[in-house]
């Protein structure tokens, strides 16, 4: 067993970037030097604490206490240790951060139980932590159709921004005819602002694994594959290094747990194209082919890789999955609101004082979480509006705040949940200029397939241009207007279809901008009245 | 022989089961516009120029990929579709370089064609005028990258019919160009048997015999329908 006395070190990619490997380093000079082994005080690496702006962050455990520090230099190692070991320091007391604030307090972590808390490179950690003990249980005492009824009663829907119906979606795979089978997780997150994904493969892979193992149980796949954008590194590394360790305990391979279920699982890493997390692009990306979306139907549930039926979710997705079938699928749904179950992870960035991963019930107000938990802008003043979605979502105004979140409420509002980028913009961000930046995006992304998206696009980045310096007339607002809406709806794949969306939120919340910006202001006002 | 009713425009059809909407609106002389697809290639609906409205559904549908279902109400010449239609045009238009008057497809061009369909006189966007590149390496044929359209009838056409896969899509975005082997001279690329059934289906100037100038393109669409049906059927014309 571990000591109970522990110092738990950040070890994911934000807190690598703001030192923390360093201080980590010079916290075990300094246990040495005060005359301890590891077994009296144990420093382990551990993945994201969620406070990720306030990093490099430490978390010190004694019997009945924990506490957060963030943003120590490693010659703070000394008097982190000591307070530790019961000798409060004074200095120290300006980077200790309150675990009953309302950034931790309000949360819910499900999906990030175990981050924070396991050390991401080690199999005992998670085995002790509780992870595979839910497939070791459904393989010995489930049938498929009863780990697809629990999932479908939790009412999981999918987290990788569409919100299909996992259940749903898995009843769908494993009823289609016999023969070969495959489950892929979409762990191609490449929403700008998004970094949820990232941080729980960084931080608990193996959760991942194990959920990625119940849903090719539940619906008859012997193989996957895990599809990972090729910037995140240190998450390819802690994934490999988790399906090795996996493979070593037998918990992947032939005859699982002494049952008749087998089940190997590869990484595929991506090439750079945002496209790839769109999932017909991405099947096509695992085989070796050109990443560019199909039209559906069919399905990648009836047809996906080489032909057979196929089960993509996100990481997300998967990693509730355990957490579901431990507590009940009933559990899970007596969360969120009606349509929308559970619990969703956002990644808080921009104009906010607490940057980091945050984990609600849905249905939470979107002000308490960016003004409570995110701690609102932090020169105090107002916030404008907040980003959802990436490029694929929208603006939503302040006023409209209150709003619970939950996927059917931002769509009304001209978003979308998306993955779970959260950006809080201040007065100070012109709505025009942020249009024109996701337009950027789409523009470079796009694959150029159909020609709304690969054309259009480019058509509309310059309009937008037009807006930016100001010398837009009253025919452009009518040529933005009405090319947004033929990109929208004539697009074949759904980063088309959902290009024009920041420029149409802005539009709706904030048209007084882009009037302003006309070059005879009065022309653009009159134009949009007559409308 | 199963088959499927559905009406087009207020008019029923039937269309034999497994058939396409496409198939159904022509079998109602509905004249949807086409310019990727090509009967006896698998269709890619990229140039959305064959978008439907079905009735119950809340997107539009691309006639070409879309399979004819019974009790299908199809609209397909709605004012959204063909202000849709002409904007597509002239997005097409707006992203090439195309000079009708001194291209060899002049009065053979599909893309001129459909500009006249839709009744597009010019582009309310803003010409692009990208700079573009001609591949003249081959003996028989030229490339010119300024007229194509990347409908990908030529890439379609070398894999599925002549199983050679000289083309494929190079870059992305309005990036996107043909490329001939691993992105060379394509005289340099042996895989190609100098078939022309790529110059045959392009739909506008961009691949087009050495020995054709202004206007004198005169390109037959039909082989892959032929040869796709001879192949399934195993009946040859001269037989």
């Amino acid at each position: 067993m571990p000591s109970p006395v522990q110092v738990r070190c950040c070890d994911a990619s934000g807190c690598r970037s703001a030192g923390s490997q360093a201080l980590r380093t010079a916290l075990e000079g300094a246990r040495d030097a005060a005359g301890l082994d590891p077994s009296q005080l144990t420093i382990k690496p551990v993945g994201c604490l969620r406070q990720c702006g306030s990093g490099p962050l430490v978390a010190c455990d004694r019997p009945g206490r924990t506490q957060l520090f963030g943003g120590l230099a490693p010659e703070q190692a000394g008097a982190l240790i000591a307070e530790t070991l019961a000798n409060p320091a004074d200095d120290l007391a300006a980077h200790r951060i309150d675990l009953e604030g309302p950034f931790f307090a309000l949360q819910r972590p499900v999906v990030l139980e175990g981050c924070g808390q396991v050390n991401p490179e080690s199999i005992d950690d998670a085995i002790a932590f509780g992870t595979y003990a839910q497939l070791q249980r459904i393989l010995q005492e489930f049938t498929p159709e009863q780990v697809r009824d629990e999932v479908r009663r939790s009412g999981l829907r999918g987290r990788g921004g569409a919100g299909y119906p996992t259940g749903l979606k898995w009843d769908t795979v494993a009823l289609q005819p016999p023969g070969p089978r495959y489950v892929v997780c979409n762990a191609d997150e490449g929403d700008p602002g998004a970094f949820m994904d990232r941080s729980v493969l960084e931080s608990d892979p193996h959760r991942l694994i194990e959920g990625m193992a119940i849903a090719a149980y539940a619906v008859g796949a012997e193989r996957g594959f895990v599809y990972v954008r090729a910037e995140y590194p240190l998450a390819i590394e802690r994934l490999r290094l988790a399906l090795q360790q996996a493979r070593s305990r037998h918990l992947l391979g032939n005859h699982i747990h002494g049952t008749s279920f087998n089940l190997r699982l590869e990484v595929r890493v991506g090439a750079g194209a945002y496209v790839c997390g769109e999932e017909t692009a991405l099947l096509l990306s695992i085989q070796g082919q050109r990443g560019m979306p199909q039209p559906r139907p069919p399905f990648p549930a009836q047809s996906g890789l080489w032909g057979a039926p196929t089960l993509i979710n996100n990481v997300e997705t998967f990693t509730a999955v355990p957490a579901i079938l431990r507590e009940g699928g009933d559990w899970y749904a007596a969360m969120g609101t009606e349509h929308s179950k559970g619990t969703k992870v956002f990644a808080l960035s921009g104009a906010v004082v607490n940057t980091g991963l945050v984990e609600v019930p849905m249905g939470t107000p979107l002000r308490t979480v960016v003004e409570v938990i995110g701690g609102g802008v932090p020169d105090g003043s107002p916030i404008k509006a907040v980003q959802t979605g990436g490029p694929s979502g929208g603006c939503i105004p302040a006023e409209r705040l209150d709003t619970p979140v939950d996927y059917e409420s931002l769509l009304e509002l001209g978003s979308m949940m998306g993955s779970g980028g959260m950006v809080v913009m201040g007065q100070s961000t012109s709505m025009p200029e942020v249009a024109r930046h996701f337009m950027g995006f789409s523009v470079n992304e796009s694959c150029g397939k159909c020609v709304p998206c690969r054309a259009g696009t480019v058509q509309l980045a310059q309009l937008l241009d037009r807006f930016v310096e100001r010398r837009a007339t009253a025919e452009d607002m009518e040529r933005l207007d009405a090319l947004c809406q033929m990109v929208k709806v004539t697009s074949l794949c759904g980063l088309g279809q959902a290009a024009p969306n920041p420029v149409l939120s802005t539009l709706r919340w904030f048209r007084h901008e882009y009037e302003a910006a006309c070059r005879e202001p009065s022309d653009c006002v009159a134009t949009a009245r007559v409308r | 022989m199963a088959v499927v009713t559905l009406n087009v425009n207020g008019q029923d059809v039937a269309v034999p089961a497994g058939a396409s909407l496409l198939e159904a609106t022509r079998a109602a002389a509905a004249d949807v516009p086409t310019l990727c697809h090509l009967d006896g290639l698998n269709p890619v609906s990229s140039c959305r120029l064959c978008l439907v409205e079905v009735e119950g559904s809340t997107k539009l549908l691309p006639a070409c990929s879309t399979a004819a279902a019974e009790g299908m109400v199809v609209h397909t010449h709605t004012p959204r579709l063909r202000e849709y239609r002409r904007m597509t045009v002239e997005l097409f238009f707006a992203e090439g370089n195309h000079v009708c008057a001194v291209c060899v497809a002049n009065t053979h061009c599909e893309l001129q064609d459909m500009a006249v369909t839709v009744g597009m006189d010019h582009s309310r966007f803003p010409y692009q005028y990208p700079q573009r590149s001609v591949d003249a390496s081959h003996p028989q044929f030229t490339l010119d990258h300024n007229r194509c359209i990347l409908c990908t009838r030529c890439v379609r056409v070398c894999d599925e019919i002549e199983g050679a896969h000289v083309w494929d899509i190079g870059s992305r975005g309005g990036h996107c160009h043909i490329v001939a082997g691993l992105d060379e001279p394509w005289g340099q690329v042996q895989a190609c048997t100098s078939c022309g059934k790529c110059v045959e289906v392009c739909p506008t100037g961009a691949l087009f015999r050495n020995t054709d100038t202004t206007a004198e393109k005169q390109p037959d669409a039909s082989l892959p329908a032929l040869l796709r049906s001879a192949r399934d059927q195993h009946r040859w014309h001269n037989q």
